[in-house]
């Protein structure tokens, strides 16, 4: 089984991580209990061969909606989920709306989704409030949901995989006060205003900053859609609005990529501290250059897997926690290329 | 087809004029928005500051000078955002994926949008579909097909670095170094002299006031207005491909999931600029300066730290205050 072995390889590496914890964060401040959560290292994956033949008998179908499909982190969830289908001899789909933005496309996918009389959902709510009605029908008609990526602000999914965005997001804070030594002007570029991430990592950054470091002031908070143009365009005026600035967080792919346009359109590599979220070949390229100082990453593979997983766990009528912790970790260009980390980065 | 025989456009004495009092009100517009800003902040009337604008601008003013031709006939093109995000991956497939001369992918990019304005051209002008349809439907064929050539994935342009430099770099910065403007600028100032040319200067701009000022009038005075006006919409699918390079270059990547909305922020500039909707009217100048009372109006109230949904509501406002501006005038003469 191919996909067994790359799950192994990723257990197994995700172990390995565990143990270098110390590695990951050398010069991590000592503010940061963030930074020691890690997902559960012993997990063991639920599907051995006896589950999948019992399984594959019941041709079970697992639809599963995610907030996107173009980024590269959505393809990276993908993946994660097609391993844990074949794993478990189970059929899914793997579906999302063009952008982040799409609320109401995403709606109409998982109500698409309902009628096909699913046995079980795997859902990632682009508006943490919107989808509570058709989760709703889902639980009516007994139909059990798994979140996955952003939670929903309701109790009827079972569990939800997710990185603990606020979490995550006081870590880049801390190392962003660290790196800019202490004081000064910092802004943010982040995706949008609606999605449970948005809001999570808005807020874990901004009321870590807020509560211990009252030295540090956020000047500007913007929102670019994740759309690079946009992004690269808001970040501009953001630098040129504040000479003084010390840092920017981007909080998303698009949004990080908008700013180091924006630096270095503005000839100002190296001046500001720079820190990004999730990877791809840009954002990656920019730290290895030391135009960007470091990101937080998520481990896109594993919350894929977690969710389809978890799903027929639910089905099963396995006991599941309320959430479960993909884990999230600093990354810069000492620790880029550690095995690790680079298992946890897609370009 | 003698073209000879064909008759003068409707363009009188008055129009230009009338041109030149709308050019007015909008610079006008312009001045003012400038000033205002200056005197609220000092970050803004900075050269930094300026050559942001000026970057912000140059996009959105490339996608602008195309749709004003569309737009003077009459008609509309709502596919510009997303041909351009179809032409930046034909040029990423071109010079990363095939590995072929940056200058060749120029090439096909700007194609790649002149073609998809021919075959509007071709759906609206032969096969009478409305032009709200037709550029509706190429909206959706350009975005599915660029996700599909890209297979979902940003294309970057590292093995070229030569390509970035026609967004980023500076030939203008080498002659003189304090004005490193980008490229980006120049390409748009550029495509604006060409386009005013072609729409004050030759046949095809003529005939663009001609059809949008009384299409049937220039059918029957001997004009081929299918051939006309499909030329119209594939120079403005050609400039939508422009912007796709200059976009790309700009991002150093081509990102195939960018591009819609685009073209309502275009098609805002050129009705800022005093190019009428309901055709026959308009200039690129107008149309340029409309570009860039939206990105001063933007940076402004950015640099102001107003609120992004203000930004976006005052925008509006402008908008329609432009429109509103232009019937005041008419009523007048």
């Amino acid at each position: 089984m191919k996909s067994t072995k790359l799950f192994s390889i990723l257990f197994a590496l995700m172990l390995a991580l565990t143990v270098s914890v110390g590695v990951v964060y050398p010069q991590g401040p000592d503010e940061t209990p963030a930074a020691t959560e890690e997902p559960e290292a012993e997990r063991v994956p639920y599907c051995t061969e006896e589950v999948r033949a019992e399984l594959e008998a019941q041709d079970i179908y697992i639809p599963v909606i995610s907030k996107g499909f173009q980024h590269q982190f959505w393809q990276a969830v993908k993946q994660g989920a097609e391993m844990a289908a074949e794993d478990c001899g189970v059929t899914i789909t793997f579906e999302g709306p063009e952008t982040e933005a799409m609320v109401d496309k995403q709606l109409e996918m998982l109500q698409t989704a309902l009628d096909k009389e699913p046995d079980a959902i795997a859902f990632a709510a682009l508006d943490s409030q919107a989808a509570i009605p058709l989760l709703e029908r889902a639980q009516e008609e007994g139909i059990p949901v798994v979140g996955f990526d952003s939670g929903v602000d309701s109790d009827i999914p079972v569990t939800t995989a997710a990185t603990d965005n606020v979490a995550a997001a006081a870590l880049a804070a801390d190392m962003m006060v660290e790196l800019i030594g202490g004081e000064g002007q910092v802004a943010v570029i982040a995706h949008d205003q609606t999605s449970r991430t948005g809001i999570d990592r808005v807020d874990g950054f901004k009321n870590r900053i807020e509560e211990e470091y009252p030295d540090v002031e956020i000047v500007d908070i913007q929102y670019g859609a994740g759309d690079q143009l946009k992004s690269t365009d808001l970040a501009n005026a953001i630098i040129l609005a504040h000479p003084d600035l010390k840092g920017f967080f981007g909080a998303n792919e698009g949004s990080i990529i908008g700013v180091l346009n924006a630096v270095a359109e503005q000839g100002k590599e190296g001046e500001l501290v720079v820190i990004g979220y999730d990877s791809g070949v840009q954002q990656m390229d920019a730290i290895r250059a030391g135009t960007e100082a470091g990101a937080i990453t998520q481990d896109p593979i594993g919350i894929g897997y977690y969710a389809v997983e978890a799903a027929i766990m639910a089905l099963q009528g396995e006991e599941l926690p309320e959430i479960i912790d993909t884990g999230f970790h600093w990354y810069d260009a000492s620790n880029i290329d550690d095995e690790a980390i680079a298992a946890l980065l897609y370009e | 087809m003698d073209i000879s025989v064909a008759p003068k456009p409707p363009v009188s004495r008055s129009l230009v004029r009338s041109d030149a009092t709308r050019r007015l009100l909008a610079f006008g517009a312009l001045i003012v928005l400038v000033v205002a800003f200056s005197l609220a902040s000092e970050n803004f009337f900075t050269f930094n500051n300026i050559k942001g604008i000026l970057l912000a601008t140059s996009v959105n003013g490339i996608l602008a000078i195309g749709v004003t031709f569309v737009i003077i006939t009459g008609g509309i093109d709502l596919s510009i955002g997303t041909v351009m995000t179809f032409s930046s991956v034909m040029a990423g497939v071109i010079i990363t994926n095939e590995g072929l001369p940056v200058p060749l992918g120029v090439a096909v990019g700007v194609g790649t949008g002149a073609l998809c304005g021919l075959i509007n051209g071709i759906v609206i002008a032969r096969m009478k579909v409305p032009p709200f349809i037709t550029t509706l439907g190429m909206m959706y064929i350009a975005k599915g097909l660029a996700l599909i050539i890209s297979e979902l994935r940003p294309i970057y342009f590292n093995s070229a670095p030569v390509f970035r430099d026609i967004a980023m770099g500076s030939l203008l910065g080498e002659v003189v170094p304090e004005f490193d403007i980008p490229n980006a600028v120049l390409v748009m100032f550029g495509a604006a002299l060409l386009a005013g040319f072609i729409l004050t200067s030759t046949i095809l701009g003529r005939y663009t006031f001609s059809l949008g000022s009384n299409e049937e009038a220039t059918r029957l005075s001997g004009v081929n207005a299918a051939l006309w006006k499909t030329a119209v919409y594939t120079v403005c699918g050609a400039f939508a491909g422009l912007g796709g390079v200059v976009m790309a270059a700009r991002l150093n990547s081509a990102q195939p999931a960018l591009g819609q909305g685009y073209e309502l922020d275009a098609i805002a500039a050129v009705v800022i600029g005093g190019t009428s909707l309901s055709g026959g009217e308009g200039t690129i100048m107008g149309t340029i300066i409309g570009a860039f009372v939206m990105s001063v109006l933007v940076n402004g109230l950015r640099i102001m730290s107003v609120p992004q949904e203000w930004q976006t509501v005052v925008t509006g406002a402008i908008l329609v205050g432009a429109v509103y501006m232009d019937i005041i005038r008419r009523r007048g003469s």
